[in-house]
């Protein structure tokens, strides 16, 4: 029962900030919004100790019979086993230290009961998402996160810019949801349940692999995943999700929430087997994906923006793991990058908050010096995400996913090396922010200081971004297996390491993209800035600065002829069809009213003409 | 008798808070209010016998000569609607409360006997009495539109009299052709629900009486082609009589199918379903569409109605328990959900006097508990899991699914369709550059509704099985009732 509490408190904690009506101080909201999760994560840190320490491999808990009819019984269910533990860790613990980050960034808003009364509803909503028992009691939590990030995108309601964005996110989400909601209907009608546990036993001796059946509930599924976790072709919201405050990026558009697509996938798994044709679509999409929004990272000049492309182009990493079949090397990776990139996000707010709220790169310069905690924070990051060898845990989540893409050979080399080209792009485009924020000259006045609710996070993350990649390292380097044993009852005996040749290889790579990030922005900026503005390289950069052209397509395909049939119909012409009726009525009263002229020579005449057409007619029939 | 009583307080208290009306204004106010919670314990007793799927049944000689008597029964699906209304009721005497000051007597008397009327309604099993009781909930709605509406009262109001009453007609000749079709068959001639229930006739005759049922039924459900009518009357309307409109009238076309259209002419009905379904999704999209377009405050939840009451006919024509599940919770849900946003609009003209969105927008500052109110039905009515109208839709949908997945699946769009209006309406009306008005926000009383509602509706997402309970024996007995007719061979 104590597994409930670890989703109780933040729903408990966003009831009572929604109830205060903003009467609290700051300090007494911050207490109760950020208290909420840091308890929640203690309580989830000593659940997940019991159960490393217990012999069962799940925990299942059943609240209340949600509904029942016949046999339609989708239950209220908490399931905890190795996946949703980790999840449920990395939930909580980020969690906490970007609300507590939060409870100094958001100083001073007018709307700070607000967003934690958001932030609490949406952690709540991520612990039903990843600890439910039921497919339909995941669609809570899944709609849930849902609608707390479209919240918190539009938090600043006076801009309209900020309510769009937030409107396009959950829209083009809710697109994808259309497929999820569309596979619980096939998963139910098929299977005659939606306990997640049960399905995964009985989809395996229903259907075979490769029937129609498995095939569209997998791909079903995948429309959902690809909505929620941003990929392609369905990513364009979330570079526009940057208009909410920083540590929501930080937290739903980068550590968690973006990243359901994948747990939903991993969660599934067994119905992805079955359907092989669907499961290498995971994989090509998430290659593409990685790919088209590398070179879009690598273009932009907006801080958050960089970011934001970055995250969508780690997914795809993840869905890329998941397409060759290395489900924990996925989940290893999403852990890793919640390390990584909420460092990044919150260092990149810790430069905005003293930079004036500028988010462009090429107004920063020579923070290094000026701002020495976002600089080493942001350099942790980078090197992170960026893989640089042995010092980083993005080093060993990254080669975990390549050596899975490797393995198999054949066509899946073509995974491979989209993920290889990428991970050079990864280290040029984050370096070249690197360089152009924290080195040259300063061109914006910092101001202000950091209390110890910004420093402390920034620190955690830092350690964890370093060194939380050891639970898993290749044989070479010590052959940890800690992460790998602990989802190998959920997802069974991991994939083969990789070879000590494609190690250096990787690593290599990542370096060289220090290196020319290094010469290239730094060593001939210049020079590269005056090269890289002649026409064609500058219509180039445009078109990766603009996400590929997926927004243009978009409006040119569903919003406009939406648009324009929504105003052609605005008066609804049906309705035409009524009024219509009722003119044609009127006309006639009009006409037939003027027959009634009260003189008697006019109706004598009318009276000899029907006596004429009526003989005529008796005696011509 | 309690069902008697059922009817009768409400029609007294409407009747004593006009003849106290002129002399103290404030009098019929508490007059209404009095026989509608009166009327909740009445409900209650009635419930105390049940036999089969029937918890109360009273039959009353009236017009013997004509095979007409005062008929009435309570079963678990009249029961959830006749709460419905009941609740629904209360909030419109609530909230009209300082909104509506001028001839207060007959304004609570047209409300009472609306609401009588519609009590009346979903207990009648007589189909004479059935048909007088339609008429006497609709004649009132009339005159509230057009002495209490807003400006372009005298036309919403029309236009409404002109749809009940053409459609009405219809269902009068529908339902003495069926009389007249029984007597010929069996000799007997009878307006009783049970003895019609069966009646063998020629396929093309089944199909005619039971289209002028359909036709009858749409109308007031606002089934497109048959909706022009609601967003003119619902708009116009003033707010009690918006939140009785969409929370209750509407809900008696979705009865009067699932009462009489279906199990009345079950081969008919089987055969018209894949069309009855067509117009059901395409009310939702449709409907939908509409409602992004609007400008109005009280339109845009109008036409949302049409879209939300799209998914009640397709679960209709689905005819599985899960579908018609859905279809009971749906009405419920969709009658707090719509009732509680044209309260807000109502509270909003009430501040503002205006509805229109290139007026509004940006009150978050100055009307935060309106608008987060506003907030939170928009969400409900956008089909959020945990509230009720999800549950709704999903089991319309799941039902609709193993019938004709293609329905559903067109439907399932519905729920993105519903985001962008419901979104857009959250936008236009409270987000945005901040708006300065010198407005109260929303105080004690319309607190106490919207959480009223809000708690219902919560209830309905998380908890519905009691409802579900409730409805099952009469679902059963309805499903069964067309099947056996169906068994019994071919008309």
């Amino acid at each position: 029962m104590i597994l409930l509490l670890v989703p109780a408190l933040p729903l408990l904690a966003s009831a009572i900030l929604v109830l205060s009506e903003g009467r609290m101080s700051q300090r007494n909201i911050a207490l109760v919004g950020v208290g909420a999760v840091v308890l929640s994560a203690v309580i989830a840190t000593l659940i997940a100790i019991t159960f490393l320490n217990q012999q069962e491999q799940s925990v299942a808990l059943t609240l209340w019979q949600w509904v029942h009819i016949g046999n339609f019984a989708p239950t209220v269910s908490l399931y905890l086993d190795p996946l949703s533990l980790v999840m449920m860790l990395i939930v909580t613990i980020i969690g906490s230290l970007i609300l507590l980050y939060a409870a100094e960034f958001m100083e001073g808003d007018e709307g700070y009961n607000r967003f934690f009364a958001y932030m609490d509803l949406f952690v709540a909503a991520m612990l039903v998402l990843v600890l439910a028992g039921d497919l339909l009691a995941l669609f809570v939590g899944w709609e849930g996160v849902g609608l707390c990030s479209y919240l918190l995108i539009g938090f600043w309601y006076q801009d309209a810019a900020n309510g769009l964005a937030a409107r396009k996110a959950f829209i083009v989400t809710r697109i994808g949801d259309v497929g999820f909601m569309l596979a619980l209907f096939l998963l139910f009608t098929q299977l005659h349940t939606l306990q997640i546990q049960t399905l995964l036993v009985q989809a395996p001796n229903s259907w075979a692999v490769g029937s129609l059946a498995a095939t569209l509930t997998a791909a079903l599924l995948l429309t959902g995943a690809i909505g929620k976790s941003a990929q392609v072709p369905l990513q364009t919201w979330l570079p526009d999700a940057m208009a909410g405050p920083t540590p929501v990026s930080a937290l739903i558009h980068a550590a968690t929430m973006v990243t359901a697509g994948v747990y939903l996938i991993a969660r599934t798994h067994t119905l992805f087997l079955l359907a092989p044709a669907v499961l290498a679509a995971v994989g090509v999409i998430g290659t593409i994906t990685l790919l088209v929004s590398a070179f879009a990272a690598l273009n932009q000049s907006d801080i958050k923006r960089i970011l934001a492309y970055s995250t969508v182009s780690q997914i795809g990493y993840m869905f890329l793991a998941l397409g060759v079949g290395a489900w924990s090397a996925a989940i290893f990776h999403l852990m890793v990058h919640a390390f990584f990139k909420a460092l990044l996000f919150l260092a990149a707010g810790a430069i905005t908050m003293r930079l004036h709220h500028e988010q462009n790169i090429f107004r920063m310069g020579g923070l290094a010096t000026r701002l020495p905690l976002a600089f080493w924070s942001f350099l942790i990051g980078s090197a992170s995400l960026a893989a640089l060898p042995l010092i980083t845990a993005g080093f060993y989540s990254k080669d975990a996913i390549l050596a899975a893409a490797w393995a198999p050979g054949g066509a899946a080399r073509l995974l491979w090396l989209g993920g290889i080209v990428t991970a050079f792009v990864t280290a040029l485009y984050i370096f070249r922010a690197v360089f152009v924020v924290f080195f040259g000259t300063a061109k914006t006045e910092v101001s202000g200081r950091y209390g110890w609710r910004v420093a402390l996070p920034l620190t955690a993350l830092s350690v964890l971004a370093l060194v939380g990649g050891l639970v898993e390292t290749p044989p070479v380097l010590g052959g940890a297996k800690i992460f790998s044993r602990l989802l190998a009852p959920v997802f069974g005996a991991a994939p083969p390491p990789a070879p000590v040749t494609l190690i250096l290889f990787t690593s290599a790579i990542s370096l060289l993209g220090l290196g020319l990030a290094y010469a290239l922005y730094w060593r001939i900026g210049p020079r590269f800035a005056a090269w890289a503005a002649r026409p064609a390289i500058a219509a180039c950069r445009n078109f990766f600065y603009g996400g590929w052209a997926f927004d243009e397509l978009y409006h040119a395909l569903v919003v406009a002829p939406f648009l324009a049939l929504v105003r052609v119909n605005r008066h609804d012409v049906i309705d035409r069809f009524y009024t219509g009726i009722a003119w044609t009525c009127r006309w006639l009263h009009r006409r037939l009213g003027a027959l009634q002229t009260g003189q008697v020579r006019w109706y004598a005449s009318w009276l000899a003409a029907g006596s004429v057409v009526t003989i005529a007619v008796a005696v011509l029939r | 008798m309690m069902l008697l009583w059922l009817i009768l307080i409400p029609g007294l208290g409407g009747t004593l808070a006009w003849a106290c009306g002129g002399r103290y204004p404030d009098a019929p106010r508490w007059v209404s209010l009095g026989a509608l919670i009166l009327d909740l314990p009445v409900l209650a007793l009635a419930c105390g016998a049940p036999s089969g799927a029937w918890l109360d049944r009273l039959n009353l000689p009236w017009i013997p000569q004509l095979g007409i008597n005062f008929e009435l029964g309570l079963d678990g699906l009249s029961l959830l609607l006749v709460l419905l209304t009941l609740l629904l009721g209360i909030v419109a005497v609530v909230i009209s409360w300082s909104e509506i000051t001028e001839r207060t007597g007959f304004f609570h008397f047209n409300l009472m006997m609306s609401l009588t009327g519609t009590i009346a309604v979903f207990l009648a099993l007589d189909l004479f009495l059935f048909f007088f009781a339609w008429e006497v909930m609709l004649v009132p709605m009339y005159f509230l539109i057009a002495l209490w509406g807003h400006e372009r009262r005298t036309y919403a109001a029309i236009k409404f009299f002109l749809f009940t009453q053409g459609s009405g007609l219809l269902m009068l000749v529908a339902i003495l052709a069926l009389a007249f079709v029984h007597q010929s068959e069996t000799g007997v001639f009878t307006f009783d629900y049970f003895a019609l229930l069966g009646t063998k006739m020629a396929w093309s005759t089944e199909f005619w009486i039971m289209l002028g049922f359909f036709i009858a039924f749409a109308v007031k459900l606002a089934a497109v082609p048959f909706h022009s009518w609601l967003p003119d009357a619902h708009t116009e309307a003033p707010t009690a009589g918006s939140v009785i409109l969409a929370g209750v009238l509407l809900k008696t076309g979705a009865y009067g199918l699932l009462r009489f259209a279906v199990p009345l002419f079950p081969h008919a009905a089987m055969a018209f379903a894949p069309t009855a379904m067509l117009l059901g999704v395409i009310a939702i999209i449709y409907g939908a569409l509409l409602a992004f377009g609007q400008s109005d405050f009280k339109r845009l939840v109008a036409y949302s109605s049409v879209s939300h009451l799209g998914f009640v006919l397709l679960g209709i024509y689905a005819w599985n328990t899960l579908a018609l599940q859905g279809v009971v919770v749906q009405m419920l849900a969709h009658g707090i959900s719509t009732g509680a946003l044209f309260i807000l609009a109502g509270a909003l003209q009430e501040r503002l006097h205006t509805r229109d969105f290139a007026q509004l927008g940006g009150l978050w500052n100055s009307l935060p508990r309106l608008s987060s109110w506003g907030m939170f039905f928009a969400i409900a009515s956008l089909g959020l899991p945990g509230l009720g109208n999800f549950i709704g839709e999903f089991l319309v949908l799941l039902g609709t699914y193993q019938v004709k997945p293609v329905f559903a699946v067109i439907g399932a769009f519905g729920t993105v369709t519903a985001a962008a209006y419901a979104l857009l309406l959250v936008q236009r009306a409270f987000h945005g550059k901040p708006r300065d008005v010198a407005a109260p926000d929303l105080r004690a009383r319309h607190i106490a509704v919207m959480g009223a509602l809000a708690v219902a509706i919560i209830w309905l997402g998380v908890a519905p099985q009691k409802v579900v309970d409730t409805a099952a024996p009469s679902l059963a007995a309805l499903r069964a009732s067309a099947v056996t007719t169906l068994a019994d061979g071919a008309p």
